[in-house]
């Protein structure tokens, strides 16, 4: 038998079931695989010791009712965790340790699973490749140079190297999808409103959604279904029934229409990345998929209206680090004086970027000019999602426009590295469902995503194409372990 | 539009942020580059366009206005860096 910690959640969790192994050899194999880890840096925060009590406790009591039962899971560090320190990647936040749970973690603890650790992310959620956290970069299993992607970053090189099972992310621009893309891995960004976003650290409230990130498409929905549903305490979450996405996960997709948007074939975008997005359009083909060629007009739009609401909306949800009630406290003169220089040590220089041009696009004079026109922007580019939806159940497109680039290569650019965010930006501003499954190499045996982006509400669907997808793909980790 | 300097020292201002003398070049470059990346926005005529509110057709629910928590108070005071029996401990405020 290979080594627990190279198995899929959903073998762990029947593996567990069927006594063929028990929770504290599961949990001691993660351990073991993640204290071998040290130079991927996913880890801010062990909680070894505990998920090894949490095990054997189980083992004792046997209860395997959960979807879940008796595995440990490491989270990112934006989901508040009750008496662990929760840190979202920041220095401002290096100390903070909630007094309650998120709802989003607390349903996985519902369903029989345990904390493991609490992974490394880009600063607030703020980046596409884990440089911007206070903990330093996290690595990509692939490469010793290479950015895992970003800025469920430490959550994705995890999963990948075998360090947990699976694990959840955000994703407000793409947080999810693009490392998953970067690390071979599968990751789902569900319908805004499908999870709750109470306990998880604010970055844009009006995009943050929580979203499984997994080995394969069956254990994504085993995931999902776990961690959704709606929560009294956060309005925006959705009162509507979680399908079971598991039992209803099928490879017949006969006759699905998938829309091609020809506006995602963007300008120097290697070919490579091109011939997979063609070989994804004859893997549904052979599933029995029709295909159609949709437009999807206000595209190029996508990112500059994100780079107007995103930091519109996390320069007024970070007013809430001063100093006063949590957190990284400086010295100062007077109150006024206390709270620039907090604010000033305790924040990094893309979180700083990202508060000054929110800052700038809400004050006085500028309101209508950036915001109200980037929420008409907005309007336009659902508009589009909407009329294409009238003719087709999903649409695909790559994950992102390269493969995992190396660490330094864009952090010294904002807008290239923003840049990286292109396919995905546009469904968080439309609160749609969407999914990057790994479907091939490049010529430098790095792994490359494929999208599919749903209906509203609509992940069973995206989830099923997927699987046809990894089906026909045949997609295996092919890294050469380099860090233990 | 260029963001200059003197704009980059008010917005820092209005975020509480201080900034060093020495970061301001360059963070006058780089919200410049991001301002002119985001003015591509207006190519797009919105005269007639309606902004977005919510991006999910779900009409907000109503619940009872009730107290289900409460007596936390020393849960709220945990994490504070400063801190006496009962309060948030700040520089003084009034002279």
């Amino acid at each position: 038998m290979s080594k627990i910690s190279e198995l899929s959640l959903t073998k762990i969790v029947n593996g567990i079931k069927k006594k063929d192994f028990s929770s504290e050899e599961v949990t001691k194999s993660f351990i073991d695989s993640s204290k071998k880890s040290k130079k991927l840096n996913t880890y801010i925060t062990e909680c070894f010791d505990e998920a090894l009590k949490f095990s054997k406790n189980f083992d004792k009591k046997k209860d395997y009712k959960g979807l879940l039962s008796g595995v440990p899971i490491a989270v990112k560090d934006l989901f508040c965790t009750k008496n662990v320190k929760t840190t979202a990647g920041s220095k401002i936040l290096h100390n903070f340790i909630p007094t309650y749970e998120s709802t989003v973690t607390n349903n996985l603890w519902s369903q029989g699973a345990f904390l493991l650790g609490k992974l490394n992310c880009d600063e607030f959620a703020m980046g596409s490749s884990n440089e911007t956290s206070f903990f330093g970069n996290v690595k990509n299993p692939y490469g010793e140079k290479l950015v895992p992607g970003g800025s469920s970053g430490g959550s994705a090189s995890a999963l990948a190297a075998g360090l947990t099972p699976a694990t959840i992310g955000t994703d407000t621009g793409g947080s999810i999808r693009q490392p998953a893309s970067f690390t071979g891995t599968v990751g789902l960004k569900p319908t805004y409103g499908r999870c709750s976003r109470w306990g998880i650290v604010a970055f844009a409230s009006s995009l943050d959604q929580a979203g499984p990130m997994t080995n394969n498409v069956e254990d994504s929905a085993l995931l999902l279904q776990a961690m959704s549903g709606y929560d009294s305490k956060d309005s925006t979450s959705v009162d509507k029934k979680v399908e079971n996405y598991s039992s209803n996960l099928t490879e017949k997709i006969k006759g699905l229409k998938i829309g091609i948007p020809k506006e995602y074939r963007v300008d120097k975008m290697p070919t490579e990345i091109d011939d997979l997005w063609k070989k994804g359009i004859e893997y549904l083909k052979d599933a029995g998929a029709i295909i159609k060629n949709i437009s999807l007009e206000h595209t190029m739009y996508a990112l500059p209206a994100y780079y107007i609401v995103a930091p519109a909306e996390a320069s007024s949800n970070l007013a809430r680090y001063d100093g006063v009630k949590y957190g990284h406290r400086a010295r100062g003169k007077n109150l006024i004086e206390m709270y620039e220089n907090t604010r000033s040590e305790g924040f990094g220089n893309e979180v700083k970027r990202r508060i000054l041009i929110g800052t700038y696009v809400l004050s006085s004079g500028y309101y209508d000019a950036y915001y109200l026109k980037a929420q008409k922007v907005r309007q336009l580019i659902k508009n589009d999602f909407d009329k294409a939806f009238k003719d087709v159940d999903a649409i695909l497109t790559p994950s992102t426009p390269s493969s995992a680039f190396k660490i330094g290569d864009k952090s010294d650019d904002p807008v290239s590295m923003y840049l990286n965010d292109i396919f995905t930006v546009p469904v968080n501003l439309s609160g749609l469902p969407a999914i990057s499954v790994p479907a091939g190499y490049d010529k430098n045996n790095l792994p490359l995503g494929l999208q599919l982006i749903g209906k509203a509400f609509d992940e069973q669907t995206i989830l099923n194409l997927s699987l046809a997808i990894e089906k026909r793909a045949n997609f295996k980790k092919n890294y050469k372990v380099w860090w233990s | 539009m260029s963001i200059d300097k003197d704009t980059v020292k008010h917005i820092s201002k209005l975020a509480r942020i201080s900034l060093d003398e020495n970061k301001v070049e360059s963070l006058s470059k780089d919200l410049t580059s991001i301002m002119k990346f985001i003015e591509s926005l207006n190519e797009l005529n919105t005269d007639k366009t309606t902004p977005l509110t919510s991006i999910i057709n779900a009409s907000l629910k109503s619940r009872k206005d009730e107290v289900k928590d409460g007596k936390i108070r020393n849960q709220i005071l945990k994490n504070s860096p400063e801190k006496n029996d009962e309060f948030f401990v700040v520089p003084k405020v009034i002279e």
